[in-house]
């Protein structure tokens, strides 16, 4: 006897009714989701993060390189060449090689040589980016491509 | 014959009647054709057709919320100029900038005047929520106007802050690029948590602004779009809902017994009900008793044509001829063209961001998303965690208490914010005394959210000590209006080269 009262409580009408504001609303979810990916391209449209920063004897020891028109520094030590991201963590502004490391000019993170973290609020060290050799001998720095501080390329 | 003679008199008459199909009601003379003019005319029908003596008061409302209108609109019309000859693009935008300033007759003065009104626009804004939250106009039946406003505030500030970039120029550059990696830093959170990978609003917000990794042509465009499209257009819809709410509310607020303290009618008024009233309005809705003509007499309502016209009018030129001279005297800055590697130094936001980069220089999170977040809320909830009746119409409820509390508010809100940053100042913070610190614990612990807490629980003691809610509001909201004017004050004119403090730029360091 429940089941019939429970028929009669939601009606042909009101289930049909409910159907199609389903339909509708489950359509117009469905639609909504897809446009919310619009403001995400699948490709970012960037210039290429990779940049040759020369040959490998020619990186300077104990001192860093600023690579003309990138955002890297490189420098080798005894363990080889390394390369180190100059976009401050803390707010993205370019940091400049200071007598201790390197201080960001706009809120005055301090970094010490290996790029960590002395002073100021930035939330984590310098990036240290991926270095690679091309065919031709020269090194690689892909700024796209971060590696855990202390990883160097081998002479 | 007859039809020639009446197409000559059609001739003759024709411009009345044409005047006449335009305009059904005769010369605003009579109390009747006052109210049909605002009544019958789409633009003027927002207003009431009558107003109350209260709301024409200089000294109550201060005209700030219409300053906030007549800036919005110098800001529309010089808008729609500029685009004519701006061109968002990475390459032509900087030189189109240049050009309406040295090339294009007038063109520097519209940019001036683009750029004067948007800093009184943000003046306006604070200045008249300061003004509503004083004179206790965010109570019932004004709650969810209150919070339209703050939308508005908030919409305020996101086309000031979109319109920064489009000039292309060092400072622009820079000032967007700080913006965008605040959206990121809720990874300071994610990160700490290791949950980054997996979850990363931070990253996503900071995508949906700029379209790329860095500030370049993807976001340039956004943000031009947001400026001349979404933002105003945001803007506009809540202007309406603003105004319409105004009227619905019952007009602006005003005392209980604001008839009795205005007393009769001066001389100028003019005289009210001088004939027969035609019925000019229908029942729009079931009001509620505190709507200001149930059981009272409309003796100290004036028609709105012409005296709240004329206020009106006042404060638009008023706006106007402040915004003109400081853009005939001062220029808006251009600065070099962008550079993506080289920053500014000091790189800083607009001056009324500048509170929050100074908060931002411990904690990106903290100071660029939390605090901002918390502030907004808090002020959302004011209307319906205050809900105490009385003090309407009064700046500071006309008490004594009040003003007392608002002192007492005041000296402890710039006392504790300027403490804090002078301890800041001159003893550093956490990292500097245990530099392996983690950011996490500088998060949660700065001079920002420090501040905040103390601000909080210096309310919460006053709602306990005066046993008053509305006493408990005005404390935060005193002592967040000193927060603001304080960090504002110190990232303006104390911050030099590496965010350093220095008490005049003479000092700064040769870089």
């Amino acid at each position: 006897m429940s089941a019939d009262d429970r028929v009669k409580e939601v009606g042909r009408r009101d289930l049909l009714s409910l159907a199609a504001w389903g339909a509708f609303c489950a359509s117009l979810a469905t639609a909504m989701i897809g446009m919310l990916r619009l403001p995400k391209p699948s490709v970012l449209p960037d210039p290429s993060l990779k940049g040759k920063v020369g040959l490998p004897g020619a990186i300077p020891e104990e001192e860093y390189r600023k690579v003309p028109g990138r955002n890297v520094f490189v420098s080798r030590s005894e363990q080889g060449v390394f390369a180190i991201s100059s976009v401050c963590t803390h707010l993205g502004c370019v940091v400049a090689p200071a007598p201790a490391g390197f201080n960001c000019p706009c809120h005055g993170s301090r970094f010490d040589a290996m790029g960590r973290v002395v002073g100021g609020p930035a939330p984590r060290g310098l990036d240290w980016l991926k270095v690679t050799k091309a065919p031709d001998g020269e090194l690689v720095v892909d700024e796209g491509e971060t590696v855990p501080p202390g990883t160097y390329w081998k002479v | 014959m007859e039809a020639w003679k009446d197409y000559v008199a059609s001739v003759k008459t024709l411009p009345r009647s044409v005047w006449d199909s335009l305009v059904r009601h005769g010369a605003p003379v009579t109390d009747r054709s006052r109210m049909e003019t605002v009544l019958q005319n789409l633009f003027l029908h927002i207003h009431p057709t009558r107003v109350h003596r209260w709301s024409l008061r200089w000294s109550y409302s201060l005209g700030l919320g219409l300053i906030c209108a007549a800036s919005f609109l110098l800001l529309l019309v010089t808008g729609v100029l500029l685009m004519f000859y701006y061109k968002p693009s990475t390459v032509l935008a900087y030189q189109s900038i240049q050009d309406i300033h040295y090339v294009i007759p007038s063109g520097r003065f519209m940019r001036n005047i683009h750029r004067w009104g948007a800093h009184i626009m943000v003046v306006a804004v604070i200045l008249h929520m300061a003004r509503v939250f004083y004179t206790s106009s965010y109570k019932k039946p004004r709650e969810m106007n209150w919070v339209f406003g703050l939308v508005l505030l908030v919409l305020t500030l996101g086309l000031s802050f979109s319109g920064y970039l489009l000039p292309w120029d060092q400072l622009a550059y820079w000032a967007t690029t700080i913006g965008a990696n605040i959206a990121q830093s809720p990874r300071e959170l994610t990160d700490a948590l290791g949950i980054t990978p997996y979850f990363d609003p931070g990253g996503f917000q900071k995508t949906l602004l700029l379209g790329s990794r860095s500030v370049g042509e993807e976001a340039l465009i956004r943000f031009y779009v947001l400026h001349i499209m979404v933002l105003p257009l945001l803007m506009v819809v809540f202007m309406g809902l603003h105004f319409w709410r105004i009227r619905k509310d019952g007009g602006l607020s005003r005392p209980e017994d604001a008839d009795e303290r205005l007393g009769p009618p001066g001389d100028d008024a003019l005289p009210v009900f001088t004939q027969a009233q035609k019925k000019s309005y229908g029942l729009m809705a079931v009001v509620r008793g505190t709507s200001p003509t149930v059981g009272r007499g409309p003796e100290n309502t004036v028609p709105a044509w012409p005296h709240l016209m004329t206020a009106e009018a006042a404060v638009f030129m008023f706006t106007l001829a402040i915004t003109v001279a400081l853009s005939f005297f001062f220029d808006a800055p251009l600065k070099e063209m962008a550079n993506p590697l080289i920053p500014e130094n000091p790189a800083k936001a607009p001056w009324y961001f500048l509170g929050l980069q100074e908060i931002v220089s411990f904690s990106a999170f903290a100071g660029g998303v939390l605090l901002p977040m918390l502030a907004l809320i808090g002020l959302g909830l004011i209307p319906y965690l205050d809900r105490e009746p009385g003090g309407v119409g009064y700046w500071l409820g006309g008490r004594d208490r009040d003003k007392r509390v608002f002192l007492q508010s005041a000296a402890f809100g710039l006392a504790a914010v300027i403490g804090l940053e002078a301890f800041a100042v001159r003893f550093g913070w956490l990292r500097d005394w245990f530099p392996g610190i983690p950011q996490i614990v500088i998060t949660l612990f700065n001079p920002g959210t420090l501040l905040t807490f103390l601000y909080v629980a210096y309310s919460v003691w006053i709602i306990r000590r005066e046993n008053s809610t509305r006493l408990g509001g005005i404390a935060i909201f005193t002592c967040l209006l000193a927060g603001f004017i304080i960090l504002t004050l110190i990232g303006t004119y104390f911050r030099g080269p590496n965010w350093g403090f220095y008490w005049s730029p003479s000092h700064w360091p040769v870089h």
